[in-house]
Protein backbone atom coordinates (compact mmCIF):
# COMPACT_ATOMS: atom_id res chain seq x y z
CA UNK A 1 0.00 0.00 0.00
CA UNK A 2 1.54 3.31 -1.01
CA UNK A 3 1.74 6.03 1.63
CA UNK A 4 -1.14 8.50 1.33
CA UNK A 5 -0.05 11.74 -0.28
CA UNK A 6 -1.40 14.31 2.11
CA UNK A 7 1.43 16.77 2.09
CA UNK A 8 2.46 19.11 -0.65
CA UNK A 9 6.07 19.29 -1.74
CA UNK A 10 6.47 22.55 0.11
CA UNK A 11 5.48 21.01 3.37
CA UNK A 12 7.69 18.00 2.84
CA UNK A 13 10.66 20.26 2.56
CA UNK A 14 9.43 22.12 5.62
CA UNK A 15 9.51 18.86 7.57
CA UNK A 16 12.91 17.99 6.24
CA UNK A 17 14.05 21.41 7.34
CA UNK A 18 12.71 20.90 10.84
CA UNK A 19 14.14 17.45 11.38
CA UNK A 20 17.53 19.11 11.04
CA UNK A 21 19.36 16.17 9.47
CA UNK A 22 18.60 16.23 5.81
CA UNK A 23 19.55 12.75 4.57
CA UNK A 24 21.84 12.71 1.56
CA UNK A 25 20.48 9.93 -0.61
CA UNK A 26 22.46 10.32 -3.80
CA UNK A 27 24.41 7.49 -5.47
CA UNK A 28 27.48 8.61 -3.50
CA UNK A 29 25.71 7.69 -0.24
CA UNK A 30 25.26 4.10 -1.50
CA UNK A 31 28.87 3.87 -2.58
CA UNK A 32 29.95 5.13 0.82
CA UNK A 33 27.71 2.57 2.52
CA UNK A 34 29.16 -0.28 0.44
CA UNK A 35 32.66 0.80 1.39
CA UNK A 36 31.83 1.12 5.11
CA UNK A 37 30.01 -2.19 5.14
CA UNK A 38 32.92 -4.02 3.50
CA UNK A 39 35.32 -2.43 5.97
CA UNK A 40 33.22 -3.48 8.92
CA UNK A 41 32.97 -7.07 7.70
CA UNK A 42 36.70 -7.23 7.16
CA UNK A 43 37.29 -5.96 10.69
CA UNK A 44 34.84 -8.51 12.11
CA UNK A 45 36.61 -11.40 10.29
CA UNK A 46 40.04 -10.33 11.51
CA UNK A 47 38.80 -10.00 15.08
CA UNK A 48 37.20 -13.41 14.94
CA UNK A 49 40.35 -15.06 13.59
CA UNK A 50 42.53 -13.39 16.23
CA UNK A 51 40.09 -14.32 18.99
CA UNK A 52 39.96 -17.96 17.92
CA UNK A 53 43.74 -18.24 17.67
CA UNK A 54 44.15 -16.74 21.14
CA UNK A 55 41.53 -19.02 22.66
CA UNK A 56 43.00 -22.15 21.08
CA UNK A 57 46.54 -21.19 22.13
CA UNK A 58 45.46 -20.65 25.73
CA UNK A 59 43.56 -23.91 25.71
CA UNK A 60 46.61 -25.90 24.60
CA UNK A 61 48.83 -24.07 27.09
CA UNK A 62 46.43 -24.84 29.93
CA UNK A 63 46.28 -28.51 28.99
CA UNK A 64 50.11 -28.61 28.88
CA UNK A 65 50.50 -27.04 32.31
CA UNK A 66 47.72 -29.27 33.66
CA UNK A 67 49.66 -32.44 32.68
CA UNK A 68 47.07 -33.54 30.12
CA UNK A 69 49.90 -34.64 27.79
CA UNK A 70 51.96 -36.37 30.47
CA UNK A 71 53.40 -39.82 29.72
CA UNK A 72 53.56 -42.05 32.76
CA UNK A 73 54.94 -45.49 33.59
CA UNK A 74 52.41 -48.26 34.21
CA UNK A 75 52.68 -51.95 35.16
CA UNK A 76 51.32 -54.29 32.52
CA UNK A 77 49.50 -57.55 33.54
CA UNK A 78 52.68 -59.59 32.79
CA UNK A 79 54.59 -57.52 35.33
CA UNK A 80 56.66 -55.48 32.91
CA UNK A 81 56.71 -51.69 32.95
CA UNK A 82 55.69 -49.50 30.01
CA UNK A 83 55.18 -45.83 29.15
CA UNK A 84 51.61 -44.77 28.51
CA UNK A 85 49.62 -41.55 28.02
CA UNK A 86 48.27 -40.57 31.46
CA UNK A 87 44.58 -40.47 30.56
CA UNK A 88 44.61 -43.82 28.80
CA UNK A 89 46.47 -45.30 31.76
CA UNK A 90 44.20 -43.80 34.42
CA UNK A 91 40.76 -44.54 33.00
CA UNK A 92 40.72 -48.24 34.01
CA UNK A 93 41.60 -47.26 37.56
CA UNK A 94 38.58 -44.95 37.64
CA UNK A 95 36.46 -47.97 36.76
CA UNK A 96 38.12 -49.97 39.54
CA UNK A 97 37.23 -47.31 42.10
CA UNK A 98 33.61 -47.09 41.01
CA UNK A 99 33.41 -50.88 41.09
CA UNK A 100 34.64 -50.91 44.68
CA UNK A 101 31.84 -48.60 45.81
CA UNK A 102 29.10 -50.69 44.19
CA UNK A 103 27.14 -52.90 46.61
CA UNK A 104 26.46 -56.57 46.03
CA UNK A 105 22.80 -56.89 45.12
CA UNK A 106 21.30 -60.35 44.49
CA UNK A 107 17.79 -60.97 43.29
CA UNK A 108 17.11 -63.73 45.89
CA UNK A 109 18.06 -61.54 48.84
CA UNK A 110 17.32 -58.09 47.47
CA UNK A 111 15.68 -56.75 50.65
CA UNK A 112 18.50 -57.88 52.88
CA UNK A 113 21.13 -56.56 50.47
CA UNK A 114 19.48 -53.14 50.36
CA UNK A 115 19.24 -53.14 54.15
CA UNK A 116 22.95 -53.84 54.24
CA UNK A 117 23.74 -51.15 51.64
CA UNK A 118 21.78 -48.47 53.55
CA UNK A 119 22.66 -49.91 56.94
CA UNK A 120 23.09 -46.45 58.54
CA UNK A 121 19.82 -45.11 57.10
CA UNK A 122 18.57 -43.75 60.44
CA UNK A 123 21.65 -41.56 60.87
CA UNK A 124 21.67 -40.64 57.19
CA UNK A 125 18.01 -39.58 57.19
CA UNK A 126 18.60 -37.33 60.18
CA UNK A 127 21.65 -35.84 58.51
CA UNK A 128 19.79 -35.43 55.23
CA UNK A 129 17.12 -33.36 56.97
CA UNK A 130 19.89 -31.35 58.60
CA UNK A 131 21.50 -30.83 55.18
CA UNK A 132 18.33 -29.47 53.62
CA UNK A 133 17.64 -27.23 56.61
CA UNK A 134 21.17 -25.82 56.49
CA UNK A 135 20.63 -24.98 52.82
CA UNK A 136 17.22 -23.46 53.56
CA UNK A 137 18.39 -21.18 56.34
CA UNK A 138 21.57 -20.19 54.50
CA UNK A 139 19.52 -19.30 51.42
CA UNK A 140 17.23 -17.16 53.58
CA UNK A 141 20.13 -15.21 55.06
CA UNK A 142 21.87 -14.99 51.69
CA UNK A 143 18.76 -13.59 49.98
CA UNK A 144 18.32 -10.85 52.56
CA UNK A 145 22.02 -9.93 52.49
CA UNK A 146 22.35 -10.13 48.71
CA UNK A 147 19.13 -8.21 48.14
CA UNK A 148 20.05 -5.34 50.44
CA UNK A 149 23.59 -5.07 49.09
CA UNK A 150 22.62 -5.44 45.42
CA UNK A 151 21.16 -1.92 45.17
CA UNK A 152 24.19 0.04 46.35
CA UNK A 153 26.26 -2.36 44.21
CA UNK A 154 24.43 -1.45 40.97
CA UNK A 155 26.09 1.16 38.82
CA UNK A 156 22.78 2.84 37.94
CA UNK A 157 21.32 2.91 41.46
CA UNK A 158 24.25 3.48 43.78
CA UNK A 159 24.12 6.74 45.76
CA UNK A 160 27.81 7.40 45.03
CA UNK A 161 30.89 5.67 43.64
CA UNK A 162 32.43 4.97 47.04
CA UNK A 163 29.41 3.03 48.20
CA UNK A 164 29.51 1.20 44.87
CA UNK A 165 33.18 0.35 45.30
CA UNK A 166 32.85 -0.84 48.89
CA UNK A 167 29.73 -2.98 48.42
CA UNK A 168 31.13 -4.55 45.26
CA UNK A 169 34.41 -5.49 46.97
CA UNK A 170 32.42 -6.84 49.92
CA UNK A 171 30.31 -9.05 47.66
CA UNK A 172 33.43 -10.22 45.81
CA UNK A 173 35.14 -11.17 49.06
CA UNK A 174 32.04 -13.08 50.17
CA UNK A 175 31.78 -15.12 47.00
CA UNK A 176 35.40 -15.66 45.96
CA UNK A 177 36.17 -17.51 49.20
CA UNK A 178 34.69 -20.99 48.65
CA UNK A 179 32.05 -22.32 51.04
CA UNK A 180 34.45 -25.01 52.25
CA UNK A 181 36.99 -22.38 53.31
CA UNK A 182 34.33 -20.26 55.03
CA UNK A 183 33.20 -23.47 56.76
CA UNK A 184 36.74 -24.13 58.01
CA UNK A 185 36.95 -20.60 59.39
CA UNK A 186 33.54 -20.77 61.07
CA UNK A 187 34.19 -24.26 62.50
CA UNK A 188 37.35 -22.85 64.01
CA UNK A 189 35.42 -19.87 65.43
CA UNK A 190 32.10 -21.40 66.48
CA UNK A 191 33.06 -25.09 66.86
CA UNK A 192 31.80 -28.10 64.94
CA UNK A 193 28.12 -28.19 63.97
CA UNK A 194 25.44 -27.00 61.54
CA UNK A 195 25.65 -23.35 62.69
CA UNK A 196 29.07 -23.00 61.10
CA UNK A 197 27.68 -24.57 57.92
CA UNK A 198 24.73 -22.19 57.77
CA UNK A 199 27.02 -19.18 58.15
CA UNK A 200 29.51 -20.47 55.60
CA UNK A 201 26.91 -21.05 52.91
CA UNK A 202 25.02 -17.86 53.81
CA UNK A 203 28.12 -15.71 53.34
CA UNK A 204 28.96 -17.28 50.00
CA UNK A 205 25.32 -17.08 48.86
CA UNK A 206 25.17 -13.39 49.83
CA UNK A 207 28.13 -12.70 47.56
CA UNK A 208 26.82 -14.77 44.66
CA UNK A 209 23.22 -13.55 44.88
CA UNK A 210 24.24 -9.93 45.44
CA UNK A 211 26.20 -10.06 42.19
CA UNK A 212 23.35 -11.67 40.23
CA UNK A 213 20.73 -9.32 41.68
CA UNK A 214 22.84 -6.25 40.94
CA UNK A 215 23.14 -7.35 37.31
CA UNK A 216 19.36 -7.60 37.16
CA UNK A 217 19.14 -4.14 38.73
CA UNK A 218 21.44 -2.69 36.10
CA UNK A 219 19.03 -3.67 33.33
CA UNK A 220 15.93 -1.97 34.68
CA UNK A 221 14.06 0.93 33.17
CA UNK A 222 15.02 4.07 35.09
CA UNK A 223 11.94 6.11 34.13
CA UNK A 224 9.75 4.89 37.04
CA UNK A 225 12.52 5.83 39.49
CA UNK A 226 12.62 9.31 38.02
CA UNK A 227 8.85 9.49 38.45
CA UNK A 228 9.21 8.65 42.16
CA UNK A 229 12.06 11.13 42.56
CA UNK A 230 10.09 13.92 40.89
CA UNK A 231 7.26 13.39 43.42
CA UNK A 232 9.62 13.99 46.34
CA UNK A 233 10.64 10.38 47.05
CA UNK A 234 13.93 9.53 48.79
CA UNK A 235 16.55 7.18 47.38
CA UNK A 236 14.94 4.37 49.37
CA UNK A 237 11.51 5.27 47.96
CA UNK A 238 12.91 5.16 44.43
CA UNK A 239 14.34 1.70 45.07
CA UNK A 240 11.25 0.37 46.86
CA UNK A 241 8.67 1.67 44.37
CA UNK A 242 10.61 2.10 41.14
CA UNK A 243 13.15 -0.74 41.15
CA UNK A 244 11.90 -3.60 43.36
CA UNK A 245 8.65 -4.28 41.44
CA UNK A 246 10.69 -4.51 38.23
CA UNK A 247 13.29 -6.96 39.52
CA UNK A 248 11.12 -9.17 41.74
CA UNK A 249 10.39 -12.00 39.23
CA UNK A 250 14.10 -12.39 38.44
CA UNK A 251 15.01 -12.30 42.11
CA UNK A 252 12.63 -15.13 42.91
CA UNK A 253 13.97 -17.15 40.01
CA UNK A 254 17.62 -16.69 41.05
CA UNK A 255 16.75 -17.43 44.67
CA UNK A 256 15.23 -20.82 43.88
CA UNK A 257 18.21 -21.63 41.69
CA UNK A 258 20.52 -20.72 44.57
CA UNK A 259 18.59 -23.00 46.94
CA UNK A 260 19.35 -25.95 44.64
CA UNK A 261 23.03 -25.01 44.61
CA UNK A 262 23.06 -24.60 48.38
CA UNK A 263 21.67 -28.10 48.95
CA UNK A 264 24.62 -29.46 46.99
CA UNK A 265 27.02 -27.32 49.01
CA UNK A 266 25.53 -28.25 52.36
CA UNK A 267 25.91 -31.94 51.58
CA UNK A 268 29.68 -31.41 51.24
CA UNK A 269 30.65 -28.97 53.99
CA UNK A 270 30.11 -31.60 56.68
CA UNK A 271 33.46 -32.95 55.45
CA UNK A 272 35.11 -30.20 57.51
CA UNK A 273 32.69 -30.58 60.39
CA UNK A 274 30.11 -27.98 59.50
CA UNK A 275 27.05 -30.22 59.74
CA UNK A 276 25.03 -32.26 57.28
CA UNK A 277 25.72 -35.44 55.33
CA UNK A 278 29.25 -34.47 54.39
CA UNK A 279 30.68 -35.86 57.63
CA UNK A 280 29.54 -39.33 56.56
CA UNK A 281 31.74 -39.12 53.44
CA UNK A 282 34.69 -38.60 55.68
CA UNK A 283 33.72 -41.44 58.00
CA UNK A 284 33.13 -43.81 55.09
CA UNK A 285 36.44 -42.97 53.46
CA UNK A 286 38.48 -43.30 56.64
CA UNK A 287 36.86 -46.64 57.49
CA UNK A 288 37.14 -47.73 53.86
CA UNK A 289 33.39 -48.47 53.73
CA UNK A 290 33.31 -47.99 49.97
CA UNK A 291 29.69 -49.07 49.47
CA UNK A 292 28.60 -46.35 51.91
CA UNK A 293 29.94 -43.80 49.42
CA UNK A 294 27.61 -45.05 46.69
CA UNK A 295 24.69 -45.11 49.13
CA UNK A 296 25.36 -41.48 50.11
CA UNK A 297 25.73 -40.56 46.47
CA UNK A 298 22.31 -42.09 45.72
CA UNK A 299 20.73 -40.19 48.62
CA UNK A 300 22.18 -36.83 47.60
CA UNK A 301 21.43 -37.39 43.94
CA UNK A 302 17.79 -38.22 44.70
CA UNK A 303 17.39 -35.24 47.01
CA UNK A 304 18.96 -32.75 44.63
CA UNK A 305 16.93 -34.11 41.73
CA UNK A 306 13.74 -33.77 43.76
CA UNK A 307 14.51 -30.20 44.80
CA UNK A 308 15.53 -29.26 41.26
CA UNK A 309 12.28 -30.61 39.92
CA UNK A 310 10.16 -28.92 42.61
CA UNK A 311 11.80 -25.54 42.33
CA UNK A 312 11.66 -25.60 38.56
CA UNK A 313 7.92 -26.20 38.72
CA UNK A 314 7.57 -23.42 41.28
CA UNK A 315 9.68 -21.05 39.18
CA UNK A 316 7.65 -21.61 36.06
CA UNK A 317 4.46 -21.10 38.02
CA UNK A 318 5.69 -17.85 39.49
CA UNK A 319 6.81 -16.56 36.10
CA UNK A 320 3.47 -17.59 34.61
CA UNK A 321 1.65 -15.86 37.44
CA UNK A 322 3.66 -12.70 36.87
CA UNK A 323 2.54 -12.60 33.28
CA UNK A 324 -1.12 -13.18 34.01
CA UNK A 325 -1.72 -10.53 36.64
CA UNK B 1 -0.42 30.74 47.34
CA UNK B 2 0.64 33.96 45.78
CA UNK B 3 4.26 33.04 45.37
CA UNK B 4 5.83 33.90 42.05
CA UNK B 5 8.08 31.39 40.33
CA UNK B 6 11.06 33.24 38.96
CA UNK B 7 14.14 32.18 37.07
CA UNK B 8 16.93 34.71 36.92
CA UNK B 9 19.80 34.18 34.49
CA UNK B 10 19.52 30.40 34.78
CA UNK B 11 21.93 28.35 32.68
CA UNK B 12 22.64 24.68 32.39
CA UNK B 13 25.61 23.41 30.42
CA UNK B 14 26.24 19.84 29.34
CA UNK B 15 29.91 19.91 28.43
CA UNK B 16 30.17 22.41 25.59
CA UNK B 17 26.47 22.65 24.84
CA UNK B 18 24.38 25.22 26.62
CA UNK B 19 21.05 23.42 27.02
CA UNK B 20 19.59 26.42 28.82
CA UNK B 21 21.40 29.70 28.29
CA UNK B 22 20.79 32.64 30.61
CA UNK B 23 17.02 32.20 30.89
CA UNK B 24 15.00 34.67 32.96
CA UNK B 25 11.29 34.24 33.53
CA UNK B 26 8.59 35.25 35.98
CA UNK B 27 5.53 33.04 36.21
CA UNK B 28 2.60 34.31 38.23
CA UNK B 29 0.48 31.85 40.20
CA UNK B 30 -2.48 30.39 38.33
CA UNK B 31 -1.09 30.92 34.85
CA UNK B 32 -1.31 28.29 32.12
CA UNK B 33 2.00 28.62 30.31
CA UNK B 34 3.07 26.75 27.21
CA UNK B 35 6.72 26.34 26.23
CA UNK B 36 7.40 25.74 22.55
CA UNK B 37 10.49 25.30 20.44
CA UNK B 38 12.07 22.63 18.28
CA UNK B 39 13.71 19.49 19.64
CA UNK B 40 16.86 20.31 21.57
CA UNK B 41 15.83 23.90 22.25
CA UNK B 42 16.11 23.33 25.99
CA UNK B 43 12.43 23.01 26.93
CA UNK B 44 12.84 19.74 28.84
CA UNK B 45 16.02 20.90 30.53
CA UNK B 46 14.23 24.01 31.76
CA UNK B 47 11.40 22.00 33.33
CA UNK B 48 13.86 19.60 34.91
CA UNK B 49 15.77 22.53 36.33
CA UNK B 50 12.62 23.90 37.93
CA UNK B 51 11.80 20.50 39.52
CA UNK B 52 15.52 20.17 40.38
CA UNK B 53 15.86 16.79 38.68
CA UNK B 54 18.98 18.52 37.39
CA UNK B 55 20.90 21.38 38.96
CA UNK B 56 21.55 24.70 37.25
CA UNK B 57 25.14 25.56 36.30
CA UNK B 58 24.41 29.22 36.94
CA UNK B 59 21.63 31.54 38.05
CA UNK B 60 18.91 31.33 40.63
CA UNK B 61 15.43 29.80 40.74
CA UNK B 62 13.06 31.20 43.37
CA UNK B 63 9.52 30.47 44.42
CA UNK B 64 8.41 33.28 46.70
CA UNK B 65 10.88 33.24 49.59
CA UNK B 66 12.23 29.81 48.70
CA UNK B 67 15.51 29.77 46.84
CA UNK B 68 14.76 26.59 44.91
CA UNK B 69 18.19 26.29 43.34
CA UNK B 70 19.79 25.98 46.80
CA UNK B 71 17.44 23.47 48.44
CA UNK B 72 18.78 20.22 49.87
CA UNK B 73 17.49 17.04 51.54
CA UNK B 74 13.99 17.20 52.96
CA UNK B 75 13.46 20.79 51.74
CA UNK B 76 14.31 19.69 48.21
CA UNK B 77 11.91 16.74 48.40
CA UNK B 78 9.18 19.07 49.71
CA UNK B 79 9.81 21.37 46.76
CA UNK B 80 9.50 18.48 44.32
CA UNK B 81 6.19 17.59 45.98
CA UNK B 82 5.04 21.21 45.57
CA UNK B 83 5.91 21.31 41.90
CA UNK B 84 4.64 18.06 40.46
CA UNK B 85 6.05 16.74 37.20
CA UNK B 86 4.46 14.81 34.36
CA UNK B 87 6.60 13.10 31.72
CA UNK B 88 6.24 12.22 28.05
CA UNK B 89 6.74 8.53 28.84
CA UNK B 90 4.47 8.74 31.94
CA UNK B 91 7.20 7.24 34.21
CA UNK B 92 4.72 5.04 36.08
CA UNK B 93 5.68 1.75 37.69
CA UNK B 94 4.15 -0.74 35.27
CA UNK B 95 4.06 -3.64 37.68
CA UNK B 96 2.27 -1.77 40.48
CA UNK B 97 -1.46 -1.13 40.44
CA UNK B 98 -2.87 2.25 39.51
CA UNK B 99 -3.83 3.10 43.10
CA UNK B 100 -0.29 2.54 44.40
CA UNK B 101 1.10 4.54 41.51
CA UNK B 102 -1.10 7.46 42.52
CA UNK B 103 -0.10 7.04 46.18
CA UNK B 104 3.56 7.50 45.18
CA UNK B 105 2.52 11.17 45.08
CA UNK B 106 2.20 10.99 48.88
CA UNK B 107 5.70 9.63 49.55
CA UNK B 108 7.12 12.99 50.58
CA UNK B 109 4.75 12.85 53.60
CA UNK B 110 5.58 9.29 54.62
CA UNK B 111 8.09 8.06 57.16
CA UNK B 112 10.74 5.51 56.23
CA UNK B 113 9.07 2.40 57.67
CA UNK B 114 5.58 3.20 56.36
CA UNK B 115 7.01 3.92 52.94
CA UNK B 116 9.05 0.71 52.76
CA UNK B 117 6.01 -1.34 53.83
CA UNK B 118 3.85 0.46 51.23
CA UNK B 119 1.56 1.48 54.07
CA UNK B 120 -0.77 4.40 53.41
CA UNK B 121 -3.57 5.86 55.52
CA UNK B 122 -7.26 5.67 54.66
CA UNK B 123 -7.29 9.44 54.10
CA UNK B 124 -4.53 9.09 51.54
CA UNK B 125 -6.33 6.30 49.75
CA UNK B 126 -9.46 8.47 49.70
CA UNK B 127 -7.45 11.33 48.21
CA UNK B 128 -6.06 9.00 45.56
CA UNK B 129 -9.47 7.64 44.60
CA UNK B 130 -10.90 11.15 44.42
CA UNK B 131 -8.05 12.21 42.16
CA UNK B 132 -8.64 9.16 39.97
CA UNK B 133 -12.35 9.98 39.87
CA UNK B 134 -11.61 13.45 38.48
CA UNK B 135 -9.83 11.75 35.60
CA UNK B 136 -12.48 9.02 35.19
CA UNK B 137 -10.11 6.23 36.17
CA UNK B 138 -11.73 4.72 39.29
CA UNK B 139 -12.69 1.47 37.48
CA UNK B 140 -8.99 0.91 36.64
CA UNK B 141 -7.75 1.62 40.19
CA UNK B 142 -6.71 -1.98 40.94
CA UNK B 143 -5.33 -2.81 37.50
CA UNK B 144 -1.62 -2.91 36.89
CA UNK B 145 -0.50 0.41 35.41
CA UNK B 146 1.31 -1.37 32.56
CA UNK B 147 -1.97 -2.79 31.24
CA UNK B 148 -3.45 0.68 30.63
CA UNK B 149 -3.39 2.60 27.35
CA UNK B 150 -1.01 5.52 26.94
CA UNK B 151 -3.74 8.08 27.47
CA UNK B 152 -4.94 6.38 30.62
CA UNK B 153 -1.39 6.12 31.94
CA UNK B 154 -0.86 9.84 31.43
CA UNK B 155 -4.07 10.54 33.34
CA UNK B 156 -2.83 8.28 36.16
CA UNK B 157 0.32 10.41 36.18
CA UNK B 158 -1.85 13.53 36.50
CA UNK B 159 -3.79 11.94 39.39
CA UNK B 160 -0.46 11.15 41.07
CA UNK B 161 0.58 14.77 40.60
CA UNK B 162 -2.76 15.93 42.08
CA UNK B 163 -2.38 14.01 45.36
CA UNK B 164 0.92 15.80 45.86
CA UNK B 165 -1.26 18.91 46.39
CA UNK B 166 1.17 20.89 44.26
CA UNK B 167 1.31 24.61 43.67
CA UNK B 168 2.84 24.19 40.25
CA UNK B 169 2.45 21.42 37.72
CA UNK B 170 5.18 20.87 35.16
CA UNK B 171 4.35 18.76 32.12
CA UNK B 172 7.17 17.67 29.79
CA UNK B 173 5.64 16.92 26.37
CA UNK B 174 2.65 15.21 28.04
CA UNK B 175 0.85 14.50 24.79
CA UNK B 176 3.74 13.74 22.44
CA UNK B 177 3.16 9.95 22.66
CA UNK B 178 -0.62 10.11 22.54
CA UNK B 179 -3.22 9.99 19.79
CA UNK B 180 -5.34 13.15 19.24
CA UNK B 181 -8.34 11.96 21.26
CA UNK B 182 -6.23 11.08 24.29
CA UNK B 183 -4.14 14.21 23.85
CA UNK B 184 -7.33 16.28 24.13
CA UNK B 185 -8.39 14.40 27.29
CA UNK B 186 -5.01 15.02 28.91
CA UNK B 187 -4.88 18.71 27.94
CA UNK B 188 -8.48 19.21 29.13
CA UNK B 189 -7.51 17.56 32.41
CA UNK B 190 -4.62 19.98 32.83
CA UNK B 191 -6.87 22.92 32.02
CA UNK B 192 -9.48 21.79 34.57
CA UNK B 193 -6.81 21.52 37.25
CA UNK B 194 -5.50 24.96 36.36
CA UNK B 195 -8.93 26.61 36.49
CA UNK B 196 -10.54 24.72 39.39
CA UNK B 197 -7.57 24.34 41.73
CA UNK B 198 -5.66 27.43 40.70
CA UNK B 199 -2.52 25.37 40.12
CA UNK B 200 0.06 26.99 37.89
CA UNK B 201 0.68 24.83 34.82
CA UNK B 202 3.87 24.94 32.80
CA UNK B 203 3.70 22.63 29.81
CA UNK B 204 6.18 21.81 27.03
CA UNK B 205 4.50 21.34 23.70
CA UNK B 206 5.67 20.76 20.19
CA UNK B 207 2.33 21.43 18.56
CA UNK B 208 1.60 25.08 17.97
CA UNK B 209 -2.16 24.80 17.71
CA UNK B 210 -2.36 23.03 21.10
CA UNK B 211 -0.31 25.81 22.60
CA UNK B 212 -2.60 28.42 21.06
CA UNK B 213 -5.75 26.60 22.16
CA UNK B 214 -4.85 26.06 25.82
CA UNK B 215 -2.22 28.51 26.98
CA UNK B 216 -2.69 32.01 28.44
CA UNK B 217 0.90 32.67 27.75
CA UNK B 218 3.41 31.15 25.38
CA UNK B 219 7.15 31.06 25.86
CA UNK B 220 9.31 30.07 22.92
CA UNK B 221 12.85 28.78 23.22
CA UNK B 222 15.61 28.40 20.69
CA UNK B 223 19.14 27.14 21.38
CA UNK B 224 18.55 27.38 25.12
CA UNK B 225 17.42 30.99 25.04
CA UNK B 226 13.97 32.45 25.60
CA UNK B 227 13.09 34.00 22.24
CA UNK B 228 9.48 34.95 22.75
CA UNK B 229 7.21 35.51 25.72
CA UNK B 230 3.67 36.66 25.11
CA UNK B 231 0.08 35.74 24.34
CA UNK B 232 -1.07 33.42 21.58
CA UNK B 233 -2.24 36.39 19.54
CA UNK B 234 1.22 37.91 19.64
CA UNK B 235 2.70 34.72 18.24
CA UNK B 236 2.68 35.71 14.59
CA UNK B 237 3.95 33.72 11.64
CA UNK B 238 7.13 35.77 11.58
CA UNK B 239 7.82 34.90 15.19
CA UNK B 240 7.12 31.20 14.58
CA UNK B 241 9.48 31.16 11.62
CA UNK B 242 12.10 32.72 13.80
CA UNK B 243 11.69 30.12 16.55
CA UNK B 244 11.67 27.06 14.37
CA UNK B 245 14.35 28.41 12.11
CA UNK B 246 12.43 27.75 8.92
CA UNK B 247 14.04 30.53 6.91
CA UNK B 248 13.23 30.44 3.24
CA UNK B 249 9.80 28.93 3.70
CA UNK B 250 6.98 30.78 2.05
CA UNK B 251 4.37 29.41 4.31
CA UNK B 252 4.66 27.71 7.67
CA UNK B 253 1.74 25.40 8.09
CA UNK B 254 0.73 24.62 11.65
CA UNK B 255 -1.17 21.55 10.54
CA UNK B 256 2.16 19.85 9.91
CA UNK B 257 2.85 19.64 13.63
CA UNK B 258 -0.75 19.20 14.70
CA UNK B 259 -2.10 16.42 16.83
CA UNK B 260 -5.59 17.85 16.75
CA UNK B 261 -6.87 17.16 13.27
CA UNK B 262 -5.84 14.12 11.36
CA UNK B 263 -6.87 13.07 7.94
CA UNK B 264 -6.85 9.30 7.71
CA UNK B 265 -7.02 7.92 4.24
CA UNK B 266 -6.74 4.25 3.50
Amino acid sequence: MPAPRLLSGDMMSAIAEMTETVPDVGPSAFVQFERDFAARRRAARINWALGSALFFGLFIATAWIGDFFKITQVSLPDGSRAWRWIIGAGLPRLGEYVEKTLPVLRWESLGADFAEWFWRWKIWLKLLIETVLIAFMATGIGVVGGFLLSFPASRNLTPNKWVLFITRRLLELARTVPELVWALIFVFAFSVGPMAGVLAIAVHATGALGKLYSEVNENINMAPLEGVKASGGTWFDQIRYGAVPQVLPNIISYTLLRFEINVRSSSIIGYVGAGGLGQEFRTAMSFQEYTDLSALFVIIFATVAMIDYGSEKLRHRLIGMGERT
Amino acid sequence: MSAMLSLSNVSRHFGETKAVDNASLDIAPGQFVGVIGRSGAGKSTMLRLINRLIDPTDGEIRHGDRVVSRLKGKDLRDWRRDCAMIFQQFNLVDRLDVLTNVLIGRLAERGFAASMLMHFTDEERTMAIQALDRLDLVPQALQRAGTLSGGQQQRVAIAKALVQKPKIMLADEPIASLDPANATLVMDGLRAINREDGITVLVNLHTLDTARAYCDRIIAMRDGRVMFDGSAAQLTNDVVRDIYGTEGLNEFNEAVTSTQKVSVSA
